[in-house]
């Protein structure tokens, strides 16, 4: 294959999807799935008005994560601002024909938890979502983008969305993650050192040994940060690991379809000559658990260091935003991070309310008790249900923790699930931006065991140091 | 959309680099249908304490520049959700332009469908440009989309790069969807092709 041949997975993908390509270098790409969720009535309101109706309704997917109760006496009766947007999800939904798992279904959840769940996210597809965190579903091998709510609507009425080839970055991970260090790790400490605004512009292909270690879940976790890398998707090539958690999901392909399907997938990787603008190398077996310390979330240190100084950063502006997110969090430098006392602790998200993060967490707290409010929300309703099976509920409710059900909840706090003003929040969620879990709450992210930990002290702490 | 072809105004100068859309537009307010009026939310945190009075020392918050038209921003401006309130609560605001060394890339696409522009200067000319408007904070800037140019009136002049298509679009205010279904000819042959090429799509 001569050099000008060879293509990223990235772009194999893409070539498959062009509908048309516009001379000016913007291409129409067909959209094979679009994911709905509650707070897309804006879109929905906007073809209403230009009077357009759904082109494939059979292609698009609800179910409402951003406004849903996750208490259960709330769910049950949720106050008018909530139900309001959950009804309207309910009509918007019956009226066009499209599939809706609404609040009273098992596999309501998280929209991003839902779609690799159900097997409606499949590896060579292209997936958007009016939602930023949409690039968790390029952990399946999927084109997976995060589109405002104008393009929603055009997706709505066209199926298809208008993009530009985005530059091509490969983050290969050599080595694997220790014991207990998590996909969450990782991540923060892959955008601490690469910004925030590190992938802009950008896809992002997670690649080398450390990748084809992690299990699916890991994957998604790993990919549903791109965007805080400020990358425009993730993707991870489709392997074995990818075909076995697919297999017999509802919607993935079932009886003949299986086999044609599998034998595509197993192209779907870059090619050895395939050319990246941007190429990064990280160890895995040297990451630490991470925690951020400032309201972005490159401003994170391993757990074993200190909150850093702004005055050892090179440029003005940065110092400045370095100085604003220690005032906010109120830290001062050469604090260790594992002396910063925490008021409560959220387990959940897109990032991180899938099984294996809540055995993670269960893990640190089986036999231990927490000393802060803290609570659990599981993905799905079907995640519920296993940890159920599997007694992890139990684990959870004899530390302490509240056991609830499954929304976008703290990460957001568009349900009400917020913090108060000066608490300090270890949250397994993927932004700590200023204001983001309540008016002057102030967020620490980091990973499913560690929110664990901090649960069981009061601090944060190192999760392999508990005694 | 109200097309955009040039702006006149006084600039408000925002520093902080990375300012996310949790920021520009809080989501404790993105329940409230468009026709609310987003602009009443910009900033909110930042423009206005917690008992709803105004902060003297935003910007925002200052004559000339509650009435600017063009905000500079740092780098990274409008990163994180792709609310595209963000764009509503700028645009309800006045604000008709942002000026930054780079974009959030989802509030980028978004800018242009709403009639606001995102206009790009590599760092070193935006500090320039920031250097010029702190010497003469009253100065009128003039963007220009068609010529693709920041102007001073010191006669100063800075070029951008914008995307032919987006340019146009923004310039005769195009609507996205009725541009799109002159392809639908196109949409039509490639599904026919995809049921047999990817019967399990």
């Amino acid at each position: 294959m001569s050099r000008s041949t060879c293509r990223t997975l990235f772009q194999k993908i893409w070539q498959r999807h062009v509908v048309w390509q516009d001379p000016s270098g913007r291409a129409l790409l067909y959209v094979d799935r679009h994911l709905l969720h509650d707070g897309s009535f804006h879109a929905f309101e906007a073809i209403r008005a230009a009077g357009r109706g759904v082109r494939r309704p059979n292609l698009c997917f609800a179910t409402p994560d951003h406004y849903v109760p996750t208490v259960a006496a709330l769910r049950a009766a949720p106050t008018e601002k909530y139900r309001t947007k959950l009804d309207t999800l309910t009509r918007n939904t019956g009226q066009h024909g499209i599939v809706h798992f609404g609040v009273n279904d098992l596999r309501q959840g998280i929209v991003h938890v839902v779609g690799p769940e159900q097997g409606i996210t499949l590896p060579g597809s292209l997936l958007v979502c009016g939602d930023s965190h949409t690039s968790t579903h390029g952990a399946m091998g999927a084109l997976a983008f995060g589109i405002g709510a104008s393009e929603v609507a055009h997706v709505l009425a066209t199926q298809t969305l208008w993009q530009k080839l985005p530059r091509q970055m490969r983050v290969n991970i050599t080595g694997r993650l220790p014991d207990g260090v998590s996909a969450k790790d990782l991540s923060l400490a892959m955008i601490a050192r690469i910004g925030t605004a590190g992938g802009s512009g950008h896809a992002i292909e997670y690649a080398g040994e450390g990748i084809r270690a992690l299990p699916m879940e890991a994957r998604l976790t790993l990919c549903n940060m791109s965007i805080e890398a400020g990358a425009r998707c993730g993707i991870v090539a489709p392997d074995d690991t990818t075909l076995s958690y697919l297999k017999g999901r509802p919607y993935a392909p079932q009886g003949a379809l299986w086999d044609p399907a599998v034998a595509d997938w197993r192209t779907l990787h870059s090619d050895d000559g395939a050319y990246f603008d941007t190429e990064w190398t990280l160890d895995a077996s040297t990451i630490e658990p991470m925690v951020t310390w400032g309201t972005s979330p490159q401003y994170a240190a391993a757990i074993g260091g200190v909150v850093p100084d702004p005055a050892g950063s090179d440029s003005t502006t940065q110092r400045a935003s370095m100085e604003e997110s220690l005032a906010y969090m109120g830290l001062v430098p050469g604090t260790p991070m594992d002396s910063i006392p925490i008021d409560r602790v959220f387990i959940g998200s897109c990032t991180n309310s899938r099984l294996d993060d809540l055995r993670a967490a269960a893990q640190v707290l089986r036999g231990r008790r927490v000393v802060v409010p803290s609570f659990v929300s599981p993905g799905s309703g079907l995640i519920r249900q296993a940890a159920e099976a599997e007694g992890l509920h139990r684990v959870f409710l004899d530390a302490g923790v509240e056991w609830r059900d499954a929304g976008c909840s703290m990460c957001v706090g568009m349900n009400g699930d917020l913090g108060e003003a000066g608490q300090r929040v270890a949250s397994t969620s993927n932004r700590n931006f200023q204001g983001r879990q309540g008016d002057q709450v102030r967020t620490h992210l980091l990973s499913p065991a560690m929110a664990a930990a901090a649960a069981v002290t009061g601090t944060l702490t190192d999760f392999r140091k508990l005694p | 959309m109200e097309p955009f072809t040039r702006v006149s105004s006084v600039a408000a100068v925002l520093t902080m680099p990375n300012v996310d859309t949790d920021r520009i537009v809080p989501a404790k307010f993105l329940h409230n249908p468009r026709s609310a009026g987003y602009g009443q939310f910009l900033f909110r945190d930042l423009r206005l304490d917690a008992d709803g009075n105004e902060r003297p020392d935003f910007v925002l918050n200052q004559t000339p520049y509650r009435s600017a038209r063009i905000l500079i921003a740092d780098a990274n401006f409008g990163c994180g959700s792709s609310r595209e309130a963000a764009v509503w609560a700028l645009y309800g605001f006045g604000i008709r332009t942002v000026i930054a060394s780079s974009f959030g890339d989802i509030f980028f696409e978004n800018s242009f469908k709403n009639g606001l522009l995102p206009a790009v200067l590599p760092e070193a000319e935006l500090l320039r440009l920031r250097a010029a408007v702190a010497a003469d904070p009253l100065a009128l800037l003039q963007v220009d989309l068609e010529q693709q140019t920041v102007s001073l009136s010191s006669g100063e002049v800075f070029r951008f790069e914008v995307d032919a298509f987006k340019r146009n679009s923004l310039l005769l205010g195009l609507d996205d969807i009725g541009v799109t279904l002159q392809h639908e000819g196109a949409i039509d042959a490639f599904e026919r092709q995809r049921k047999v090429q990817t019967p399990w799509l």
